[in-house]
């Protein structure tokens, strides 16, 4: 068999999603692929988002058809050489389903698994995927978690250890914010790094991380190997005070997801089960008020209360800033005047989140920083 | 740290967590303590079913083992509401309401009305509903519907381990009567719930499969039925969406409305006895206020409007099933079988 036929498969996006729907082929059979090249749309409960070829070649064959649900890993087309007989290609898609076992139901072992640490009294949650390698943090934003990071850790990890975590009052870490600043925050980060043995990390943070790396940066310069700041917080007073309050006033489906929809470019990103997760999160027992500090302190009379940007020319580590065109959160004109030695990149088609609307984009520019 | 509980064990974490939280809340009912008072203390068995088994060790007094006796240890646990605790009393199945209704329904539900507003009735009444138990006629009805037509009342149906004690925490911090209706075929259903507690607001359905052709309302151990029925349907390329009403008082009017103005087409599935149920409720509701939108008849599946049989193969029969409900689906789309 030919070892130029690749099996392009199910990816797996966070941890529990378990299948997803072929909602369009992006590329015909007969084209050709690079690597990082987005070859098909997949739906799955939470998310949709176009599927990258981690392989270069040909599509050669179409297996799986639009409307088709199928399970993580399963077969969806075959990447290869122009040369490649297509009887070759007959007998890898035989050989591949014949082999194919689809994860099991209640299957908890496949995939990698968060864990908990203690860090001075509170528990946090963490991510951990890839080896080697200065390693890779992944900051979230206010009312996030570590599943923003779901289509960028496992694509990242392929070079080295990525960790993403919950920041306190987040997630499945401890809802105890203490004083709710930057101060607070980023000693959670400093002490994650402790606490998991890693002396030197690049930074990549999304909004309100975006802000708390830059503190990390100016608090700690010798432990931050690059910045990577996505719609940062930190960089200028405007922020959508609306969003912030409506995040934390909402209570139901009905009036929470007007402002999820703010946070996309493609409203209908917003998924039911999105809602529902964000809900759960919501209604745990501490989490009202662990936002509401936050915001108190931290984006307070609808502001940011602290701007870092005067101080991002005193840093002397790699330094990128994405954001996405369309950002209804904090305003992408804020990436304007940055100084010389800051690498910008506005996306198209991006709103808020572009780590989840651009994924691939935001890959390869977070690869091309850490090299 | 969400892991994999039972609804029994969801609902003992939510009582344990909530009398940790607040002194005021404390258990009573028959045997659920067990073994208390005698040497058997560490091996109390926490109820006829083990739900509170471990609490008595945990909290002592504040789980208290009373007479054999629904109309006095109810009685006394609105009693106690109304004067500042906020009693879980169990009624160990919900086929014994009789002989402490009026405790419930003319006392209880009525106080908040009857006073102007000023009394508040923070009492938790647990209760198993449900066949499919081998437990006959007498230990096996749903008879939520009862106390669903009770203004005053709030009725809760969880379905799932999430929703047990979310809901039960709901319950407890909520300053009127609740009868909190646990199905005993699911207390060994398993389903991720987080460790920390947190609470689902009453009123709010969920909807647990989304689907275009056809609306499924349904509650309770039904929703496990709906579900297989749906996913079964699907493989046929009809698409069900399947909402589970979680509270039957109050009720999420909204959510039903704008699934079947979608779909156009509505089946019911309830466990309960097919006359004046949450069925007819429901199914009343969309023919009053979404009757423009649909596209065919209103299909109800339930049980037969007899008592629950202790024959085995009489109570499989009796209790509704994916095959019914598929059937049902099929009807609705017109197509014969």
């Amino acid at each position: 068999m030919s070892e130029s036929i690749k099996a392009l498969t199910m990816p797996k996006w966070g941890l529990s999603m378990k299948e997803g729907k072929v909602a369009s082929w992006l590329m015909q059979e007969g084209t050709s692929i690079s690597p990082g090249n987005e070859v098909l749309e997949v739906e799955t409960e939470k998310i949709s988002s176009a599927v990258e070829s981690s392989e270069g070649g040909v599509l050669r064959r179409i297996v799986a058809q639009e409307g088709e649900t199928l399970p993580v890993g399963a077969l969806l087309g075959v990447i290869a050489g122009a040369n490649d007989t297509s009887e070759a290609i007959d007998a890898f898609v035989a050989e591949f389903q014949k082999n194919y076992v689809p994860p099991a139901d209640d299957d908890h072992d496949s995939g990698p698994k968060t864990q908990v640490i203690e860090v001075k009294g509170r528990a946090i949650r963490y991510l951990r995927q890839g080896d080697g390698g200065t390693p890779l943090i992944l900051i979230h934003g206010f009312g996030g978690d570590l599943n923003n990071w779901l289509f960028n850790q496992e694509s990242l990890a392929a070079k080295r250890t990525v960790i993403s975590f919950d920041l306190p009052g987040h997630g499945q870490s401890s809802k105890q914010v203490g004083n709710a600043n930057f101060g607070e925050l980023t000693q959670v980060v400093y002490d994650v790094m402790d606490a998991l043995s890693v002396p030197k990390a690049h930074l990549a943070g999304h909004s309100m991380g975006g802000a708390i790396a830059i503190d990390m940066a100016l608090a700690h310069p010798g432990r931050v190997a690059s910045l990577t700041l996505i719609a940062p917080a930190g960089l200028g007073p405007e922020i959508n005070g609306g969003y912030i309050d409506g995040f934390i006033e909402a209570t139901g489906r009905r009036d929470i997801k007007p402002h999820l929809e703010q946070l996309f470019a493609n409203a209908e990103l917003v998924s039911r089960q999105m809602i529902n997760d964000i809900l759960a999160y919501k209604r745990l027992d501490g989490v009202d008020a662990a936002l509401r500090a936050l915001r108190d302190k931290i984006f307070p009379g609808g502001k940011q209360a602290t701007v870092l940007r005067e101080k991002l020319g005193s840093l002397s580590m790699p330094i990128q800033v994405i954001w996405g065109e369309g950002d209804a959160i904090v305003p992408a004109k804020q990436a304007q005047g940055l100084p010389a030695s800051v690498k910008v990149h506005v996306l198209k088609g991006a709103g808020h989140m572009p780590q989840m609307e651009a994924a691939a984009e935001v890959n390869k520019l977070i690869e091309a920083q850490l090299g | 740290m969400a892991r994999k509980i039972t609804y029994q064990q969801a609902i003992n974490e939510a009582l344990s967590q909530e009398m940790s939280r607040d002194p005021r809340v404390i258990i009573m009912g028959e045997d659920v303590a067990g073994g208390a008072g005698t040497d058997g203390e560490d091996e109390a068995w926490g109820g006829v079913l083990g739900v509170t088994k471990g609490l008595y060790k945990k909290f002592g007094d504040r789980v208290m083992d009373t007479p054999i006796t629904e109309s006095a240890f109810i009685g006394a646990a609105v009693g106690a509401a109304t004067a500042g605790l906020r009693p879980v009393a169990e009624l160990m199945f919900i086929d014994f309401m009789g002989v402490c209704l009026d405790q419930i329904f003319n006392q209880a539900a009525k106080f908040r009305y009857m006073f102007g507003g000023k009394a508040e009735t923070p009492v938790v009444i647990r209760t198993m509903y449900g066949a499919g138990f081998r437990a006959a006629a007498q230990h096996s009805q749903c008879l939520y519907p009862v106390f669903t037509h009770i203004p005053g009342l709030k009725v809760v149906m969880p379905a799932t381990p999430y929703d047990a004690k979310g809901l039960l925490i709901q319950a407890i911090r909520d300053n009127d009567p609740v009868i909190f209706c646990e199905h005993k075929v699911l207390y060994t259903l398993e389903g991720d719930v987080p460790e920390e507690p947190y609470t689902i607001p009453f009123g709010e359905a969920s909807v647990v499969r989304e689907g275009k052709d056809v609306t499924i309302v349904t509650l309770g151990r039904m929703v496990h039925m709906a579900t297989e029925a749906a996913d079964n349907l699907a493989k046929q390329g009809i698409k069900c969406e399947v909402i589970d009403l979680r509270t039957t008082s109050p009720m999420d009017e909204d959510t039903i409305l704008e699934s079947v103005e979608n779909t156009g087409r509505l089946v019911v599935v309830d466990e309960a006895h097919p006359r004046c149920n949450i069925a007819t409720d429901v199914s009343a509701l969309v023919a009053d206020k979404a009757f423009d939108s649909l596209k065919a008849p209103i299909k109800m599946v339930t049980g037969p409007h007899v008592p629950v049989p202790f024959s085995d193969v009489l109570e499989d029969l009796y209790i509704p099933n994916a095959a019914k409900i598929e059937a049902a689906v099929r009807l609705v789309m017109g197509k014969k079988n």
